[in-house]
């Protein structure tokens, strides 16, 4: 994983909008979607000082996450819950291999995780031989394409109906013009038996409450509670940012999280978790297992510019505003986590070198920290990795002596506004080539300049 | 010609923006029109060349430094400083304070950004000039406005006050509040998502006899893809049409 090559975003994203155009729509369509209700939701409450509150307690954890990590884990433990820490992503999937051979696994079902994806779980226990069924649905579409989530909340966002109705033709046997209901009651006669025979139940986790050692799940499909409930192990995997002081705070952070995602006041179900059954109760897991995977994040907390990118709740609130994330979807990220909150952790966690191109993704038009429920001010620093990629010679060929030669331009006055008002007219577009318009002219017509236009009147 | 003023008249340096002074220099001079209608006596400080934002926004701070502080220098004598573009003028007003933090010309930095106005902000809030009314009645227009403009200067509300103050109908747009894609380098830098950014733009747009904005660059590339795309699209900039509105030009 640590030495996987540069990611191209730009290639990428030109392949997309070249060979599959679909994805562009689908995307916009589902995006704008969300957007709006996001707007609406938002518009219902006391959105100031509900997101003002959330950005305080994500700064206050963070700040404080020391304590009330071990406060999680003393009370995780007091309730029977084995909880295991993890530097990396190869440190997590050793604990679950530890905890498949214990418990003898050999079928698992996962509730939707980003945590998961980012450290290669599925592929960790194929290895083990050990079958995986994704159980939300849209995860499950992806999981049987051999494709990776494009979305953090919505991993299927990059395809239509009319896609996936061809696919589970072929894979389920649905009919050809299936509805959404036909091919969801496809997928849910398949994924019950799995939930049934199923010996491990992967999660990630919402967040996990300090003081009452809680994990909280939010979720639409009843999948989680299932998944959580029927196999004899539970195993969530947690980012160590994800811990909340109480239970309290639920109250007001998973409904913002769910106004945030999707415009709902709330999920259609909350998980809260506290163990494994007891003795006089008739259902539930044997085992719990909690995974704190750091896998970078205590790195990232000490970067005073950066850090604060661990307040981030996950609801994709500032994917589905993006205007670069909707033409492309998130796959070009190769990443796990996609879009501005995407483009801001990729060079923390998995390296500069690797990820300089994310920050570029951006126009900075600064919508997505206009709807960030934690108020995380993406564009400052996308702009300061930006800042560190040119400080590392990292950046696209050619950019750091345009910069340098449009500055000794710029600090010629005369020459300047000569070559400015040169630049609209007809010179101007006789060099339509020069170094910087060629890439501009290939998909746009340079206009003439105004006071031309209005001449010919 | 300039305007006998009294020493009361406010200093106004007019600061163009390189794409303005580049592709829309009438704007440039409806802009100064403006300002001396408004009252203003108004300068352009030659020295006053770019923002230094495609620098900063590029991450290379060390040159934008060295640019922002060329216009630290051009801008010592006004009272105000006024930018036919939204983008650059957040860049004075919002970016440069955090650029030069730490430097001998912070001091400098913070004073510019508490004097730079973007032109619509300039007109309605801190002068209060309106044209006539009724001079844009009938006129069917929508608006285009800048990111830097929409968010980090709250300025979409001034330009639409100036423009429906007039008279005109501003026609609502789906994806109005989104990005042209245009974003300073990222337009060179990823040009065929950028241009896919314009297309959303463009393919929901209704129909208006006139696109406005108070953005230069964004002009440029909203005009620029749909002319690739075969679309007429006639856009201008809102000194131009606010000029029209007051001088009949």
């Amino acid at each position: 994983m640590a030495h996987e090559s540069r990611i191209d975003y730009r290639a990428n994203a030109n392949a997309i909008l070249r060979d599959t155009p679909g994805v562009r729509e689908a995307v916009t369509r589902a995006t704008t979607h969300f957007d709006a209700n996001r707007e609406q939701a938002y518009g219902e409450i006391d959105e100031v000082a509900l997101r003002d509150w959330a950005a305080g307690l994500r700064r206050h954890v963070l700040a404080n996450l020391d304590r009330y990590l071990s406060q999680a884990e003393e009370n995780l433990t007091a309730h029977g819950v084995e909880v295991h820490w993890a530097d990396d992503a190869d440190e997590a999937l050793a604990v679950l291999e530890t905890l498949v051979r214990r418990h003898e696994v050999r079928r698992v079902v996962k509730g939707k995780s980003m945590l998961s994806e980012e450290i290669g779980t599925n592929a960790a226990l194929a290895r083990q031989g050990v079958e995986v069924f994704e159980t939300d649905l849209g995860e499950y579409i992806i999981q049987l394409a051999g494709e990776h989530p494009s979305h953090i909340i919505a991993p299927a966002i990059h395809r239509s109906v009319e896609d996936i109705a061809e696919q589970f033709e072929a894979q389920l046997g649905t009919a050809r013009d299936a509805d959404p209901d036909a091919l969801a009651a496809a997928a849910r006669e398949r994924l019950r038996e799995a939930f049934l025979s199923a010996d491990m139940g992967i999660t990630g986790a919402n967040f996990v409450v300090a003081d009452t050692g809680t994990v909280a799940l939010v979720e639409n499909e009843g999948n989680i509670r299932i998944s959580t409930s029927i196999p004899r192990v539970h195993v969530a995997f947690v980012g160590i940012e994800k811990v909340v002081p109480r239970l309290a705070d639920l109250g007001s952070l998973l409904p913002l999280i769910s106004r945030a995602a999707t415009g709902q006041r709330l999920g259609n179900y909350v998980s809260l978790i506290s163990g494994p059954r007891r003795a006089d109760e008739p259902d539930g897991p044997e085992a719990v297992h909690v995974v704190f995977v750091d896998n970078g994040r205590s790195a990232l907390l000490g970067d005073l510019e950066q850090g604060e990118a661990l307040a981030c709740i996950r609801c994709g609130a500032c994917l589905n505003t993006c205007p670069v994330f909707r033409q492309t979807g998130g796959h070009p990220y190769q990443w796990a986590y996609s879009g501005p909150i995407g483009a801001v952790l990729a060079p923390a966690l998995l390296g500069l070198e690797r990820a300089w191109m994310l920050p570029q993704a951006s126009t900075l038009c600064g919508a997505c920290e206009d709807v960030c429920p934690v108020r995380i001010p993406l564009p400052r620093m996308l702009v300061t990795w930006r800042q560190r990629a040119a400080d590392a010679g990292l950046g696209f060929t050619g950019e750091t002596m345009a910069i340098k030669a449009y500055r000794w331009v710029a600090t010629h006055p005369g020459l300047f506004h000569r070559t400015m008002r040169m630049l609209g007219g007809p010179l101007g577009h006789a060099l339509g080539g020069a170094p910087v318009l060629t890439e501009w002219t290939r998909f746009r017509v340079l206009p003439p300049a105004d006071n031309a236009e209005r001449d010919k009147k | 010609m300039r305007r006998q003023s009294l020493s009361a008249a406010l200093r106004v340096a007019l600061f163009p923006s390189c794409m303005a002074e580049g592709f829309y220099p009438r704007a440039v001079e409806d802009a100064r029109w403006l300002l001396r209608a408004a009252g203003a006596e108004v300068t352009t400080p030659t020295a006053a060349t770019c923002c230094g934002q495609p620098a900063y926004s590029t991450g290379h701070h060390a040159d934008a430094r060295a640019m922002m502080r060329q216009c630290l220098d051009a801008f010592d004598g006004a009272d105000y400083v006024v930018l036919p573009s939204g983008s650059c003028a957040s860049m004075l007003r919002c970016f440069a304070p955090g650029l030069m933090a730490g430097s001998d010309a912070a001091p400098a930095a913070d004073a510019l950004a508490t004097r730079s106005y973007e032109l619509a902000q300039f007109l309605d809030d801190v002068v209060g000039w309106h044209p006539p009314s009724d001079s844009l009645a009938g006129r069917r227009l929508v608006v285009h406005h800048g990111c830097h403009a929409l968010r980090e200067l709250r300025a979409a509300g001034a330009a639409e006050n100036l423009l429906r103050a007039a008279g005109a109908e501003l026609l609502s747009w789906p994806a109005q509040h989104e990005c042209c894609g245009f974003g300073g380098a990222f337009a060179v830098k990823m040009p065929e998502v950028s241009a896919a950014m314009a297309d959303r733009k463009l393919d929901t747009l209704p129909a208006a006899e006139l696109l406005v904005s108070a953005d230069p660059g964004c002009l440029l590339q909203l005009a620029g893809r749909a002319a690739a795309t075969g679309r007429s699209l006639p856009v201008r900039h809102l000194a131009s049409v606010l000029r029209e509105a007051a001088d009949g030009a």
